[in-house]
């Protein structure tokens, strides 16, 4: 089933199929399986969006896999790349924030998240997690971070130089520089979705959204094209 | 502390003797993890080797900064970066571009890539981004350490030296972290430990210039030196150790002139490099022929902080990798200070303005002699032109 060798190239996609002599075939611990995650946050809200196909090479596995995991109230993660690694990765993590949880009876923060995280990464620094990890969250006092935004995964290169423009006003001049309300985020976050799944052929079938305010975390979903 | 416990740090760095493994010419790689329990910092995981000896980890994006691949190379690469420090007669200059590159996508334009260890040490980090973050963080849990152990901060010297020590253990592998330390050294001594309990009224005396009996000239430069850090340590110091007699009042900076300003290279092969001006990266060809040219020991520090930010902005311009925004900071005897981060792409428009108005200038006064050749030649004139 998962045909994970060294035909499908550095990132999964598979190379031109022409006679070039005898090929060495080798096992790789890694598969690519797509997927974008995409971050943004303002004054008192987070967002955490993700499509949800899974694919492998010309294959899709699974059109209803999405890549954001909730683990506390005021957090989510998006995970995209392999999902293998995301799915150990997510694990680990909601241990480790269950024993933090009995140890020292209270959540997580965001940002003690984000750097328990980053220890857990670097801890397999000579045979690494293959995922591009974007936590979004609030903080203690329910405060985002204003204006701030991560896109990762397979359409990455081509949403955050959108985003830059859109939410960072970068590139442009003489422009009002309005801050981000929740409403104008989701519609944002859809469209560009939209034109990532126009473009990139990793990134599609249904959009997923979780949107983290002081009330709790709130979950929608949107298709995408499915070709 | 939390990274020491999730990484299984084991304290073992202050007794342990010289590396007394034999040299592997795999690296590290194939040591088991109680070997590394007994002398090394961190239980990592390897992959599964296959047939070839080569460390076989795919050069993959994963969400660490490092992309650098850990195959055979037919050449070194440089790291996509352009750092830079050097010394004068007033300090140490820090400067650095902030542009973090993974194989060709920019990562992120505005990473901090001067990081203070303490209040008289900076540190310009270049190579993989994952690696300097941690291998800062270790440096400044050490720095701090000895400071409380042996009340003093270390020495610059003796700072690149422990963090080539602990580097040690990885050579072989892929960390990558190329690292230069700026700072300055300054030795505290009894005297200065008097000095510092009356901090203010030796300022007026330093102020008013006169010759108080009680402190010599270098005291007066030793107690500038002094910092706020310095001072509880020192007071702890002198409560522990009210009987000691001031023996020490006439050598007062026991290193006499080995305080001042220092640079200082270090990289995970273990190279460790000392000197004037060091500058790390792919775009350091650019930025040292800048600095060569502009470099006086007697620079003031205006013209010290236009040379760095110039040779970032020279380097920026020609090497792809490094870009977005300029750095700088400035270590003195006092500390360190941080100037503003300045958006490079003002100083290219400021360029281009300025070769604009250039051009123009040349245009008018060309037409303006040929006009004059005009009315004072013949008609011919005109039909040669």
């Amino acid at each position: 089933m998962m045909i994970s060798s060294r035909v499908f190239g550095d990132n999964g996609k598979v190379k031109e199929y022409h006679y070039t002599g005898p090929v060495e075939h080798k096992f790789s611990p890694y598969a690519f399986n797509g997927g974008t995650v995409l971050a943004v946050a303002g004054e008192d809200f987070a967002l955490v969006a993700s499509d949800t196909r899974l694919s492998e090479g010309y294959s899709i596995h699974s059109r209803d896999s999405p890549k954001c995991y909730k683990l506390t109230d005021t957090t989510v993660i998006g995970c995209s790349g392999f999902h293998g690694d995301c799915l150990t990765l997510t694990k680990i993590i909601e241990a480790r924030l269950k024993m933090y949880k009995h140890s020292n009876n209270k959540n997580m923060t965001s940002g003690a998240i984000a750097a328990m995280l980053s220890t857990i990464l670097y801890g397999k620094r000579f045979f690494p997690y293959y995922v591009y990890n974007i936590i979004g969250g609030l903080d203690e006092e329910g405060r985002g971070a204003r204006d701030t935004y991560k896109a990762g995964g397979s359409a990455s290169a081509m949403l955050q130089p959108l985003l830059d423009n859109q939410i960072g006003f970068k590139n442009m001049e003489n422009v009002e520089q309005v801050p981000l309300t929740l409403e104008k985020a989701v519609q944002l976050v859809k469209d560009v979705f939209i034109s990532a799944a126009e473009r990139d052929v990793y990134t599609g079938d249904a959009l997923k959204i979780c949107i983290i305010t002081k009330e709790g975390v709130r979950e929608e979903i949107v298709p995408l094209r499915k070709d | 502390m939390a990274l020491q416990d999730v990484c299984g740090f084991l304290d073992t760095l202050d007794d342990t003797g010289p590396c007394t493994y034999p040299p592997n010419e795999m690296g590290y790689m194939w040591r088991t993890a109680s070997e590394f329990d007994r002398d090394s910092a961190f239980h990592f995981l390897f992959p599964p080797q296959q047939c070839s000896r080569k460390n076989r980890v795919p050069t993959l994006f994963s969400s660490t900064f490092s992309s650098l691949s850990p195959h055979q190379q037919p050449f070194q690469l440089s790291h996509g970066t352009t750092t830079l420090g050097f010394i004068f007669q007033d300090g140490v200059i820090a400067a650095a571009d902030t542009r973090a590159s993974c194989k060709g996508l920019i990562c992120c334009p505005t990473s901090q890539k001067i990081m203070p260890i303490h209040s008289h040490l900076v540190v310009n980090t270049s190579g993989s981004g994952a690696d300097c973050m941690l291998w800062e963080r270790i440096l400044t849990r050490e720095m701090r350490l000895y400071q409380l152990r042996h009340r003093k901060r270390l020495s610059i010297n003796g700072a690149a030296k422990l963090l080539s020590m602990m580097l040690h253990p990885f050579k072989g592998t892929n960390v990558c972290v190329a690292a230069t330390l700026c700072g300055w050294d300054g030795e505290e001594t009894r005297e200065t430990l008097n000095s510092c309990m009356e901090i203010a009224e030796v300022k007026e005396a330093v102020e008013q210039d006169t010759g108080v009996s009680t402190i010599s000239d270098s005291a007066l430069s030793s107690v500038k030196m002094a910092s706020v850090n310095e001072q509880e340590i020192l007071k702890d110091a002198y409560a522990l150790n009210p009987a000691v007699s001031d023996q020490n009042t006439k050598n007062v900076l026991s290193f006499g002139g080995r305080s001042g300003p220092r640079v200082c290279y270090v990289c995970s092969d273990g190279l460790q490099l000392k000197g004037e001006i060091i500058s790390v990266g792919s775009g350091s060809p650019y930025a040292y022929a800048v600095l060569d040219d502009g470099w006086r020991w007697g620079m003031t520090v205006d013209e010290a902080v236009a040379l760095a930010r110039e040779a970032v902005f020279r380097a920026t311009h020609w090497d792809a990798y490094s870009g977005n925004n300029v750095d700088l900071f400035h270590i003195t005897a006092h500390g360190w200070r941080r100037r503003d981060r300045e958006d490079l792409k003002e100083e290219y428009y400021r360029e281009r303005e300025r070769k604009r108005k250039k051009i123009k200038e040349r245009e008018k006064e060309r037409q303006k002699r040929e006009g004059d050749e005009l009315g004072e030649g013949d008609i011919y004139s005109v039909h040669c032109g």
